[in-house]
């Protein structure tokens, strides 16, 4: 597996990084590698130019204020995974990065590099989508925001410019009575979601008063279950009106259902409400021990 | 000796070098002014090539040559190493380069060499083929029908052999059954995997006419002759190497068209060539394993005692016939077919179909997983159908304990086992009846929890070369080992066998050290290499410690008698009086007059004082054939739970009991059955080559393909029964498949045991979620 041949070009800042992916079009931008290093091997893509800004401090790391977690781009998933903060104030996405890939890929892989790269089948963008994540990115007309629902917009594709660097990603640390999970059908080959279901509840008193569920992996882009979402909000969280919440996904999955030779789209779609079931069980389960703890 | 150093689990030597990397395997081998072959490989499954125009790639950067159609077909076609009697055998035309048609994804259609790897890939891109595609075929049956797309010309409907064994009166064994069982079973076509792809690099000395091959194979000194046969160098003038070789399970036992055309522009260009593949390349072109559908009937009485076993089989061979190929489905499975039972009567046809695949050959167990599959699958559907308990059909089934010698219907004889006592241990392991309660009372609870057993017997040690010759194997089947002593009475041993990753450079030097009283840390052991070792016929049907250990035993026990000869002169005895004891030889009744070994061997090199007639130094060699194969065996049990919401299965336990006769190393023996077993629960689980209609194989990755992960396995318990072989020296029999052989069917057996109150009567492998969850709603009329 030999990738074909490509510059490269190492950014210091993100300053400098915008300048190089101004200067060499089609240049593309290599965080972890993890996503295009094997695109590049299977001859897939091959820019002309690869920018390394792989070593830009400022894009490292994640900090808790003001009751909003901010994470550099460049975090890797093993960091986000072993996180005691994060595990604290934001545990689904803490779930979602333990699950990607192996203990190598998530050692080397970031959140910016998956988050770009937009893979339908991805941990992070169905996680991020059910926390309302803003991404924020530095490009030609300066500094930018964007929202998940905008982020993602459909296989492979989000509403990055050519030549944006996304810097940061914030989400709303957990509030009291809050409960979050992310559940995931693994493919047994690719380690990638087969479906993966991420679910933010706030329970009050065994009462759902605000549930966020987000589906990823059998849709080309991460969608919200909004028809699960109101059937549980103002319901006793119990297993019954779980179950029934739940089973109104399909209602939510669209027209576009991805299949392959391991799982059709039809048994996809069958099976939803299992993992829906799952997610919310488990975000439940956390937000009334949430609830009682505080 | 206090402990013996036989049958102690001391660490694997070779493991250090493999954990930390300092391995040398052929990929990492570089030598001056070397240049990189990339193989131009069809891009189609059947296809007419219409015109090769290579002078776009000559003139990319780096490149130094582009051969392509016929300027390879200097070479000799590919020969097929095992000649199947009295089957029609057709062998079809298996060009090195297509020259004319290409007949799979992957078919070499020609070569560029450049001075990078990346080069040559590049220029790869620029060879301008033009193909008139032809219809495809890919599954056996299919291709076996009249009418079907023809891949040889000289081969009508695809049929490249039609084989039958039978035994027994099978037509009375049906007439007189009081029930027969029927299922059809697609063993699904496999693809090996093993961690290092395969790799060349040839080398020619243009001014001796000399060639040294490093190659990834498990039989270097086949590999020499069948380069020799195909690229002309003469067999004394080539040198094979197999340097540290990253597994193979069956897949390097084959020659390969990669590797001669590697040798080919070595001579042409008269610079070192080197060639790898990528992963990718590797799944289209190494040779894949299975590909079997079969059709099977038992007969039986209502009691539960079987009567006869017919069956059909259509095995897909791939595009052409690999070096080994014909015998896989036949020899190593039809044979094999009556398994551990009395099973009176059988009758099997197998048609070997070429179609437009990856050739196939030996993989992992090679036919008798297919074999076993076949009988453990019916038993289970026999028991079934009787309402009786599956262990207990199978223990009112089994060929009573015997030690030297049974008679099966197939007309094999077993050399020794005690199946019935194996089965009885394994079931008081687990505590059987305990655990189909807990079934019992978990199905109460709504969980599916499935029991699942196989039990098995193997064919190993292959085997005698007499009957080698008499089944059409084109070679002998025994074994060599040379002991060398040095003066200071270190140990260095040759031998023709070429393990690779098997742990033989351990388990032989612990052979060694227990015959003759060495520290095992003194043994060396050598392989691999033609100009080092004596000849051998290679690793592969769990045959190295079968046939090459006894080669072993015999070559140290030459050697313990010329010392015994040696220490009576030197004790002024007679050599009758010296008695050998915990590595010293003593004269009988003076235990203080004694010589040790390491005395022994540097008088035998001083040669001061020697006896009359004795030959300096101390080393003898033994070229070893077997007088029968051996026959390891054993019982698998496997619980499963099913998800009945989605289909998934989860390998709650898995418990092996083998007995492959004494065991040299428990603790190498335990690590063979864990990657055995993982293997066939990987056929049952998730593994599957899948082509679709244009012959494009649609898991062309690992980002398809499934392998087993560790994170999806129990620990498995490893149980065992010791019945020594009566043949080999030290009652061995071979441990190195017996894993994947029963796994796949006690995994089989366990799900369909759990979903079977749901009114699911099979399932299909790899058995997915999806495929699982489908069977559960067509049985409750869902679907």
């Amino acid at each position: 597996m030999y990738a074909p041949e490509f510059d490269y070009y190492r950014a210091k800042s993100i300053a400098e990084a915008g300048e190089l992916l101004k200067k060499y079009p089609g240049a593309k931008l290599l965080a972890g590698g993890h996503s295009l290093i094997p695109l590049l091997k299977l001859r897939l893509a091959s820019p002309p130019a690869l920018v390394d800004i792989g070593r830009i401090g400022e894009l490292k790391g994640l900090a808790v204020k003001d009751g909003k977690v901010r994470i550099g781009a460049l975090t890797t998933h093993a960091e986000l995974a072993s996180s005691t903060e994060l595990r604290a104030q934001c545990p689904a996405l803490a779930e979602a990065a333990s699950h990607v890939g192996d203990p190598a890929v998530r050692n080397r892989g970031t959140i910016g590099g998956n988050v770009a790269h937009a893979d339908p089948a991805s941990d992070l963008p169905t996680v991020l989508t059910a926390l309302g994540a803003r991404f924020e990115s530095i490009g030609p007309g300066g500094k930018k925001t964007i929202t998940a629902d905008q982020f993602f917009q459909g296989m492979m594709a989000t509403a990055l410019g050519e030549h944006d660097v996304l810097t940061d990603i914030e989400v709303a640390a957990q509030a009291a009575g809050q409960g979050g999970s992310y559940v995931k059908f693994v493919h047994p080959a690719s380690r990638y979601a087969v479906i993966g279901v991420a679910a933010i509840v706030t329970a009050v008193a065994g009462n759902c008063t605000s549930a966020v569920i987000a589906l990823g992996g059998l849709v080309p882009r991460p969608v919200r279950a909004s028809s699960v979402e109101k059937a549980i909000i103002g319901q006793t969280l119990t297993p019954d009106t779980i179950a029934s919440a739940a089973g109104r996904v399909s209602a939510d999955l669209g027209d576009e259902v991805l299949g392959d030779i391991f799982a059709s789209a039809e048994y996809r779609r069958t099976v939803a409400p299992v993992w829906v079931k799952r997610a919310l069980t488990k975000a439940a389960e956390r937000a009334m021990s949430q609830a009682a703890a505080v | 000796m206090a402990t013996s150093i036989f049958g102690s689990g001391i660490r694997r030597r070779e493991d250090p070098r493999l954990i930390t990397g300092a391995a040398t395997y052929t990929d990492d081998l570089s030598l001056p002014d070397m240049v990189h072959a990339a193989m131009l490989r069809s891009p189609h499954a059947h296809a007419r090539i219409t015109r090769i125009d290579t002078s776009r790639a000559k003139k990319a950067p780096g490149v130094v040559a582009v051969f392509a159609g016929a300027e390879i077909d200097a070479l000799q076609a590919m020969p097929c190493a095992w000649l199947l009697p009295n089957s029609n055998l057709k062998v079809a035309t298996y060009r090195c380069g297509a020259c004319d048609v290409v007949r799979y994804v992957g078919d070499i259609v020609g070569v560029v060499v450049a001075e990078t790897p990346y080069q040559a890939q590049d220029a790869l891109e620029l060879v301008d083929v033009d193909y008139e595609p032809l219809p495809v075929v890919t599954d056996p049956v299919s291709a076996n029908k009249p009418g079907a797309p023809q891949l040889h010309p000289d081969v009508p409907n695809n049929e490249a052999f039609h084989w039958t064994v039978g035994g027994g009166d099978i037509d009375a064994a049906f007439k007189n059954a009081e029930l027969v069982v029927k299922e059809r079973i697609v063993q699904q076509r496999l693809i090996p995997n093993a961690m290092e792809p395969r790799a060349a690099l040839a080398q020619w000395k243009g001014a001796s006419g000399e060639l040294t091959l490093w190659n990834t194979t498990q039989n270097p000194h086949i590999l020499r002759f069948l380069c020799s046969v195909v690229t002309g160098v003469s067999e004394d003038k080539l040198r094979v190497i197999a340097p540290e070789v990253g597994g193979g399970f069956g897949s390097k036992i084959a020659a390969y068209p990669a590797d001669f055309i590697t040798v080919f522009c070595a001579r042409k260009l008269n610079r070192p060539v080197k060639w790898t593949e990528s992963r990718r390349e590797n799944y289209q072109a190494t040779t894949h394993g299975r590909d079997h559908v079969q059709e099977i009937e038992l007969a039986a009485k209502k009691d539960g005692t079987i009567l006869g076993l017919r069956a059909t089989v259509w095995a897909g061979m791939g595009a052409y016939l690999s070096t080994a190929a014909p015998g896989i489905p036949t020899i190593l499975h039809g044979l094999m077919l009556s398994g551990v039972y009395k099973l009176p009567a059988l009758k099997e046809d197998v048609h070997g179909v070429y179609t437009n695949t990856t050739p196939v050959e030996a993989y992992r167990g090679a036919g008798r997983p297919e074999a076993t599959f076949m009988i453990e699958r019916m038993m289970d559907k026999l028991a079934a159908e009787l309402k009786m308990d599956p262990a207990e059909l199978r223990l009112k089934n089994m060929i009573p304990r015997f030690e030297n010698g049974h008679s099966v219907v197939t007309g094999l004889s077993y050399d020794s086992g005690d199946y019935p006592a194996g089965l009885k241990k394994l079931l008081a392991h687990v505590k059987y009846q305990e655990l189909r309660k807990e079934q019992a009372d978990a199905r109460k609870k709504g969980r599916y929890l499935g029991i699942g057993l196989a039990t098995y017997v193997e064919i190993c040690g292959l085997g005698p070369s007499q009957v080698a010759g008499a089944i059409g194997f084109q070679g002998g089947l025994w074994e060599s080992a040379i002991v060398r002593f040095h003066p200071t009475g270190k140990v260095h041993v040759f031998i023709g066998a070429s393990p690779h990753g098997q742990g033989e450079e351990t388990t032989f030097a612990q052979i060694v050290a227990s015959e003759i009283g060495v520290d095992v840390g003194d043994v060396k052991v050598f392989h691999g290499d033609t100009d080092v070792t004596p000849m051998g016929w290679g690793t592969y049907g769990s045959r190295t410690t079968a046939v090459g250990g006894a080669a072993l035993v015999f070559a140290t026990r030459k050697v313990k008698e010329k010392a015994k000869i040696i220490a009576a002169h030197l004790l002024e005895a007679a050599v009758e009086d010296i008695e050998y004891g915990d590595g010293k030889f003593a004269v009988k009744g003076s235990p203080d007059k004694a010589k040790t070994i390491q005395e022994i061997a540097l008088m035998a090199h001083v040669a001061w004082n020697m006896p009359k007639d004795v030959e300096a130094g101390l080393e003898a060699s033994m070229f070893y054939d077997p007088p029968n194969f051996t026959f390891p065996y054993g019982s698998h049990l496997a619980v499963v739970e099913v998800d009945t919401e989605t289909g998934q299965v989860d390998l709650k336990r898995y418990v092996a009991l083998d007995d492959c006769g004494p065991q040299i190393n428990p603790v190498i023996v335990e690590g063979q059955v864990h990657g055995g077993v993982v293997q066939g629960v990987g056929q049952a689980l998730w593994e599957e080559a899948v082509y679709d209609e244009n012959g494009q194989l649609l898991t062309g990755s690992m980002v398809d393909y499934a392998l087993p992960r560790a994170d999806l396995l129990p620990n498995i318990e490893v149980l065992s029964t010791v019945t020594p072989s009566p043949h080999h020296p030290l009652g061995l029999k071979g441990i190195g498949e017996a894993g994947t052989i029963a796994s796949t069917a006690a995994v089989y057996n366990a799900v369909l045991d759990a979903v079977a109150p749901l009114g699911v009567k099979t399932l299909q492998m790899p058995m997915t979620p999806e495929r699982v969850w489908r069977a559960m709603q067509q049985a409750q009329g869902r679907a």
